[in-house]
């Protein structure tokens, strides 16, 4: 039964995974908790509906992670794919958090497994969840319930009534009616707004019309707007986001991991015109993986095409759409709609550039190309061994960086530089404070929960006093 | 591409849409950690007929899978894997069946089948017993050995038995025999030690419903983790391998020791059958029960009536068989041995073509997924 005559404790905005952290360590210290999540009950949970691990620092092994995971080399990963756009402060407290986090995630019920198949390279810094992130929300909701925290869903919040650096009060439509509800703190974790396409064109042009939107599509940041508008200092800006090459023929939103496509570094990628235009052996997959959205974004008409022969076939993850496949690359151009003279041209003269070496896709080998641009640094074989695949790309968003900024204690930073006394923000929200650029695999469960955590840790502290 | 409507679906349909579900999972292996099914999966690029088939077997339908799934319904991919591949082993059952046109009784072997032949059988059981020596049949019994084949002739019940238990075991092998180099695997290979010996722990500890790397249970019939499936299966099973001990140990008293039944309560064929029996009650009532409350998202209704069929069958065989001791001195003996043996009779008749056979097809999974398991991984790298 929704309650809005009590004013509560805890309104925390959201239902992902720092939403779910934030109202399960404040109810624990004792706060009453409303949880009001925007998607119905079987999408609830947001992005960490489509994640799979949590990166984790550790100094020795723990239970499913080998080796070790020190700060210092987590801090210098983050730091090489940001390129410096994070806060180091806060960073450091997420990197700290995730090493000590986990016993608390198993007493709410989340289960962790040794690494997938397919992902043997992240056994040492990331603790996968059995099951998946899906798997982890049911596990919190379930906590949740089980501890009595009133938890609503397809409860949109439509206006925040916020008097200087105080919350009062969040209006909100639920079953056909609008609502308004009072808490003593509030907890914004509703994410970004990868699912806002007007969004995404005013930051990046036409060419959003051909992004699709891996992630959930209720991340439209009407909060973040309504926060922004009132008052809140923003954090990165609308074009930063974890954007990846995904198979043109995923859904438009919610296609989640398996739309991935990992046969980049196997073969070439090329535009529209059937022309090259990265290095598609820069570095190991799983390090480039995530820029390649971007590359892609920046192509006429935002396509992409990687192109692989017979010889990569099965060595990489299998992509969820089957490829195009063709005996000759003529064949494949036409399948693809691309040009087919202009295609054989690309592939001879990559062919023709194409130096010995001895091919070891587990390390940067020597195979390589020599006289032509883009070059190809590493895993350069000649494409000559038909049949040729090809799968089609697009840029893919998983969510947005930008949000608002907040400090150390999760606080919401005003425009003036102070922070909120009772506003308090996790998750993909704020993610842009840690993670201004790139992406680092599992980064952001990271963030979400150590944000969740510290968030409603605070805010009950704040109530309670 | 990604549509799947909940209907019953032809052969073509139900393998096509395995085929696209399984190149979900395979792109996706979140649940890699819950059973068998994942890993078996993971080691293959494409997915043919003979691999949907061999996977389905290979599912306990525990229901993990489904509840962590991101692509479930409503998500637009209308990803329900334990559904799938429950049609799968339904599919197995009709397609391995002997003789063949008998599978299709798989459709219509329900609870209402199944008791309306046990007690038909009983019926003519009855009626042969009660018309031809009326006296004898409703009259009080001592206890001595032999009373039963004075109702009913040792000879003709043991023949009529025998014949049905090896039929059935033709039928079944035969089942076997077809399914098994259908998943492409040399005969030869399914007596290797190491892999037999893993496939039957797994079969007898029912492994796979013990939940992922937690060991904490399956999500039946609801998503919190529990043991009741697990338990209630292993009532039954071990129950039903006691009763059939117990009639293995009689069949050697009467033949070498030369001591028709009734036997003792103390001696050891009733014991086995008694404890069995209690087995038998519990498990098949159990299962049943946990039944009702699964979640809806899992049913097959086509397949319901079979499942639900057996352990009715399974429940009564033992409930009369308990009767027939509790009440073997008395004048209702004749009727109780009537009914108690036509239970028995529908049992073994529909047996090849019932959800009995699941415990063959899934061993023959669970041997071929450890012979794979030895295997080299083809052609996927290592990273």
């Amino acid at each position: 039964m929704l309650d809005t005559n009590k004013t509560w404790d805890l309104l925390v905005v959201g239902g992902g995974n720092a939403a779910l952290c934030a109202a399960l360590m404040a109810r624990e210290a004792g706060c009453s908790v409303m949880l009001l999540e925007g998607a119905p009950k079987p999408f609830r949970g947001g992005n960490s509906r489509h994640t799979r691990n949590l990166r984790c620092m550790h100094e020795e092994p723990q239970d499913i992670l080998t080796g070790t995971y020190p700060e210092e080399e987590y801090w210098q990963d983050l730091l090489k794919v940001t390129g410096g756009l994070t806060s180091e402060h806060l960073a450091r407290i997420t990197l700290k958090h995730t090493s000590m986090c986990r016993p608390w995630m198993y007493k709410h019920g989340v289960r962790f497994q040794p690494p997938l198949g397919g992902t043997l390279h992240l056994s040492r810094t990331n603790a996968f969840f059995l099951g998946g992130g899906k798997a982890l929300m049911n596990a919190y909701y379930h906590s949740a319930e089980q501890l009595g925290i009133a938890i609503h869903y397809e409860a949109k919040i439509t206006d925040l009534e916020i008097d200087g650096d105080s919350f009062k009060s969040a209006t909100f439509t639920y079953e056909g009616a609008e609502h308004k509800v009072r808490a003593k703190a509030v907890v914004i974790a509703c994410g970004g707004f990868q699912a806002n396409l007007e969004w995404l064109e005013e930051a990046w042009g036409p060419a959003a019309k051909n992004f699709l939107v891996r992630g959930t599509p209720y991340n439209r940041g009407d909060v973040l707007k309504v926060l922004l508008a009132k008052g809140a200092k923003q954090i990165s800006d609308a074009m930063q986001g974890h954007c990846v090459a995904i198979d043109a023929r995923s859904p438009k939103y919610d296609g989640g991991i398996i739309t991935r496509v990992d046969a980049v570094s196997l073969g070439i990628v090329v535009n529209k015109h059937a022309q090259r235009f990265y290095d598609e052996g820069e570095d190991f997959w799983p390090k480039r993986y995530a820029i390649w959205g971007r590359l892609v974004a920046g192509q006429p008409d935002q396509i992409g095409y990687s192109i692989i022969d017979a010889k990569a076939m099965g060595k990489f993850m299998p992509p969820v759409y089957p490829p195009i496949r063709a005996k000759t690359l003529r064949e494949l151009a036409t399948k693809l709609e691309i040009n087919p003279d202009a295609l054989e041209k690309t592939v001879a003269e990559f062919n023709a550039a194409v130096r010995p070496g001895t091919f070891d896709h587990t390390i940067q080998d020597d195979c390589v190309t020599e006289g032509i641009t883009p070059a190809k640094t590493h895993w350069a074989l000649k494409l000559d061994t038909p049949p040729y695949f090809g799968y089609p790309l697009r840029p893919g968003i998983t969510f947005t960086y930008l949000g608002v900024t907040v400090d150390d204690k999760s606080r919401m930073i005003l425009q003036d530089d102070k922070p909120c006394k009772n506003i308090f923000a996790a998750g993909e929200i704020m993610a842009g404070n840690v993670l201004g650029k790139g992406y680092l695999a599992g980064i952001g469960m990271s963030i979400g929960t150590t944000f969740g955590r510290i968030a409603g840790e605070e805010a009950a502290k704040y109530v309670r006093g | 591409m990604f549509a799947a409507e909940d209907k019953a679906m032809t052969l073509d349909e139900l393998i096509e849409d395995a085929q696209r579900v399984l190149r979900i999972c395979n792109a996706c292996r979140y649940c890699e950690g819950y059973c068998s099914v994942f890993p078996a999966l993971a080691r293959r690029l494409e997915f043919t007929e003979n691999d949907v088939l061999y996977l389905g077997n290979l599912c306990h339908n525990c229901g993990s899978c489904l509840y962590a799934c991101q692509f479930s319904p409503p998500h637009e991919f209308q990803v329900n894997f334990p559904k799938l591949m429950a049609k799968a082993r339904g599919e197995t059952y009709r397609r391995y069946a002997w003789p063949g046109f008998l599978g299709k009784l798989y459709e219509n072997n329900g609870v209402a089948v199944s008791l309306i032949s046990a007690l038909s059988i009983g019926l003519l059981f009855w009626l042969a017993g009660a018309i031809s020596n009326p006296e004898q049949f409703f009259a009080a019994h001592s206890d001595a050995q032999g009373s039963f084949y004075a109702l009913m002739p040792h000879n003709l019940m043991a023949g009529v038995f025998g014949a049905v238990s090896l039929f059935v075991g033709f039928a079944l092998l035969m089942g076997f025999l077809r399914f098994w180099p259908y998943m492409g695997e040399e005969l030869a290979d399914f007596f290797k030690g190491g892999p037999l010996a893993e496939g039957l722990h797994d079969a007898l500890t029912l492994k796979n419903l013990g939940g992922g790397s937690d060991k904490e249970g399956c999500t039946y019939p609801t998503e919190q983790k529990s043991f009741a499936r697990k338990i209630y299966h292993h009532f039954t099973f071990y129950g039903f391998m006691l009763c059939f001990a117990a009639t293995s140990v009689a069949t050697l008293y009467h033949y070498v020791l030369g001591q028709p039944a009734p036997y003792p309560v103390t001696s050891l064929p009733v014991l086995l059958g008694i404890v069995g029996g209690i087995g038998l009650l519990i498990g098949p009532a159990g299962l049943l029960w946990i039944k009702t409350q699964r979640d809806p998202e899992f049913k097959v209704p086509e397949q319901t009536g079979m499942d639900a069929g057996f352990l009715v069958l399974l429940f009564m065989i033992s409930l009369t068989g308990l009767g027939l001791l509790a009440f073997r001195e008395g004048a209702s003996m004749g009727t109780w041995l009537a009914i108690h043996l036509g239970f028995v009779l529908a049992l073994f008749l529909t047996m090849p073509y019932g959800k009995f056979v699941h415990g063959m097809y899934r061993l023959a999974a669970l041997v071929r997924y450890h012979l794979e398991r030895r295997r080299p991984v083809p052609g996927i790298a290592p990273e």
